[in-house]
């Protein structure tokens, strides 16, 4: 599989605010802005593949949209993570002869929707999960404060590390016009927001956007006549354990210790070998444990890690160069922003944030609570 | 499809008769919660139950940040039963805030579900 399919173009719509925006026009919008960066249209796809936490038969809802008649559809829902895990479908699809061009979308109205809280009351009452709603976590944050706090227990990780990660993400968001939180922070104003699910404050929390993003894949020796430099597939693994939190073996070592080994080993690569990281943080403890499941750092390092600002710009390792799910955007599932992230880094189109000679870049993605994890190393062509 | 009902139904009518009961696996012998078909260690469809000790031992906890007027804050935890098996719960009769990590624990079922006391 490594290199022998490429991301051709991306884009984005809809980020911040969409307010009028249905969740399928936001993802059509970040579809048509990817097709045009690849110098495609739609009358060029032949393979669909979505995801959604509300329309039912995404997949369907989405070709119908676009007019497309595909070859190819895939809509595997492992929550956030899901748009780097359609990375293996959509590989072997194309790999197999199956499709030539596959269109991956989502789009989300999650901050200016109408009748969210309606529709959280009849998913509750779809999927009741009896051996853990009756006790009100306020999920998702509380499964992930669970984690955090046992962090903390085990390793001596503190409120102050992990605030260091949102100073951080801000930071690169404030490099990012297209953020959407861009002033100032301090870890004094994380620590001194307002406490969630202890010990997790609003601001070790993401963002509630609304957005959307798109990537087009190719095989790779396609993807090199399009008009922007392909971003190459060297790696890509996933792996879980659990869906809820209560089943977890342990809540300091996450599936990404899996899912990164396989990424690293189809790329030939390590932790040592990659320019530029960006991680599903959809809490600040989830960039600390995947920094230390992933290898940038042993298990219990996390805190110390991510100390004197070494993942923000200008420090050691750039991770979350667009501002992360903390800054940036998280319209309900995050990972296929992790993916424009790097193409645009890969292609040196990240402006003020752009990290310099970046030839690899490691997207993670982190689904449910901790559940799913899927690591994707993407590189240039150098690195085939 | 023998038994009257699936394993999540035994286990809740258990628990309105009074009886905090858990799977044992008959083929690898450890416990299993939540309730299931098949044992998740072994594969092993041949679970029995058995009444849980009760004893446990706070793995993990977190209070949750609730306006006063819609009740205040409240604890949500895990517990480890003395069984091995992990459970998500509420310590009771403690501060929201006081439930520890470490903390020994004992079962007790109120409003139709497990919770737990200091023990
Ligand atoms: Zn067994």
């Amino acid at each position: 599989m490594r290199g022998s399919v490429a991301i051709a173009g991306v884009g984005l719509a809809g980020c911040g605010e969409a307010p009028g925006w249905t969740e399928m026009e936001i993802a059509a919008a970040a579809a048509k802005n990817a097709l045009g960066d690849a110098g495609l249209s739609a009358r060029d796809v032949d393979g669909i593949v979505v995801a959604s936490t509300n329309i039912f038969m995404s997949g369907l809802a989405l070709a119908e949209h676009l007019g497309v008649h595909p070859k190819f559809t895939e809509s595997t829902m492992v929550g956030g993570s899901s748009f780097v895990g359609h990375l293996i479908p959509a590989a072997l699809a194309l790999n197999a002869g199956l499709c030539d061009t596959i269109l991956v979308a989502y789009g989300s109205s999650q901050r200016t929707g109408v009748g969210r809280a309606e529709a959280g009351k009849y998913k509750m009452a779809l999927d009741p999960q009896p051996f853990e709603h009756p006790y009100k976590p306020f999920n998702p944050p509380t499964s992930y404060a669970l984690a955090a706090a046992r962090h903390m227990h085990q390793y001596g990780t503190t409120r102050a590390q992990l605030a260091e990660i949102a100073v951080a993400a801000r930071q690169w968001a404030q490099l990012n016009p297209e953020a959407f939180a861009r002033e100032p922070l301090t870890v004094e104003d994380v620590l001194g927001s307002r406490m969630v699910s202890d010990p997790l404050t609003v601001r070790d929390c993401c963002l509630v956007t609304d957005g959307g993003g798109a990537y087009v894949l190719t095989r790779a020796e396609r993807a090199k006549d399009f008009p922007k430099p392909p971003a190459y597939l060297l790696g890509v693994g996933a792996a879980h354990w659990h869906r809820q939190i209560s089943s977890m073996p342990d809540l300091t070592v996450t599936a990404a210790t899996e899912s990164g080994q396989r990424a690293f080993e189809m790329a030939g690569l390590g932790p040592q070998d990659v320019d530029v990281v960006e991680l599903y943080d959809a809490f600040t403890i989830n960039t600390l444990l995947f920094l230390e499941d992933l290898g940038f750092c042993g298990k219990g390092e996390g805190g110390a890690f991510v100390s004197g600002g070494r993942i923000a710009p200008g420090g050691e390792l750039p991770v979350n160069t667009n501002g992360g799910g903390l800054s940036c955007v998280h319209p309900g599932m995050y990972g296929i922003f992790l993916l424009v992230e790097a193409v645009r880094q890969l292609r040196g189109e990240g402006g003020a944030r752009q990290v310099k000679d970046a030839a690899v870049a490691l997207a993670h993605g982190n689904g449910g609570v901790l559940s799913s994890q899927i690591t994707a190393l993407l590189g240039t062509k150098d690195t085939l | 499809m023998s038994p009257p009902s699936g394993p999540e139904k035994r286990f809740f009518d258990a628990l309105a008769a009074g009886r905090f009961e858990i799977q044992q696996c008959a083929a690898c012998a450890k416990h299993v919660f939540y309730p299931r078909v098949l044992c998740p260690h072994c594969g092993s469809g041949e679970l029995g139950w058995v009444a849980a000790s009760g004893r446990g031992t706070v793995y993990s906890t977190t209070v949750v940040r609730r306006k006063p007027g819609d009740g205040g804050d409240y604890n949500v935890c895990l517990v480890d039963l003395a069984e091995g098996v992990r459970m998500m719960s509420r310590v009771a009769g403690v501060a929201p805030q006081d439930v520890t990590i470490g903390m020994a624990v004992k079962a007790r079922i109120a409003e139709g579900l497990v919770e737990f006391t200091p023990a």
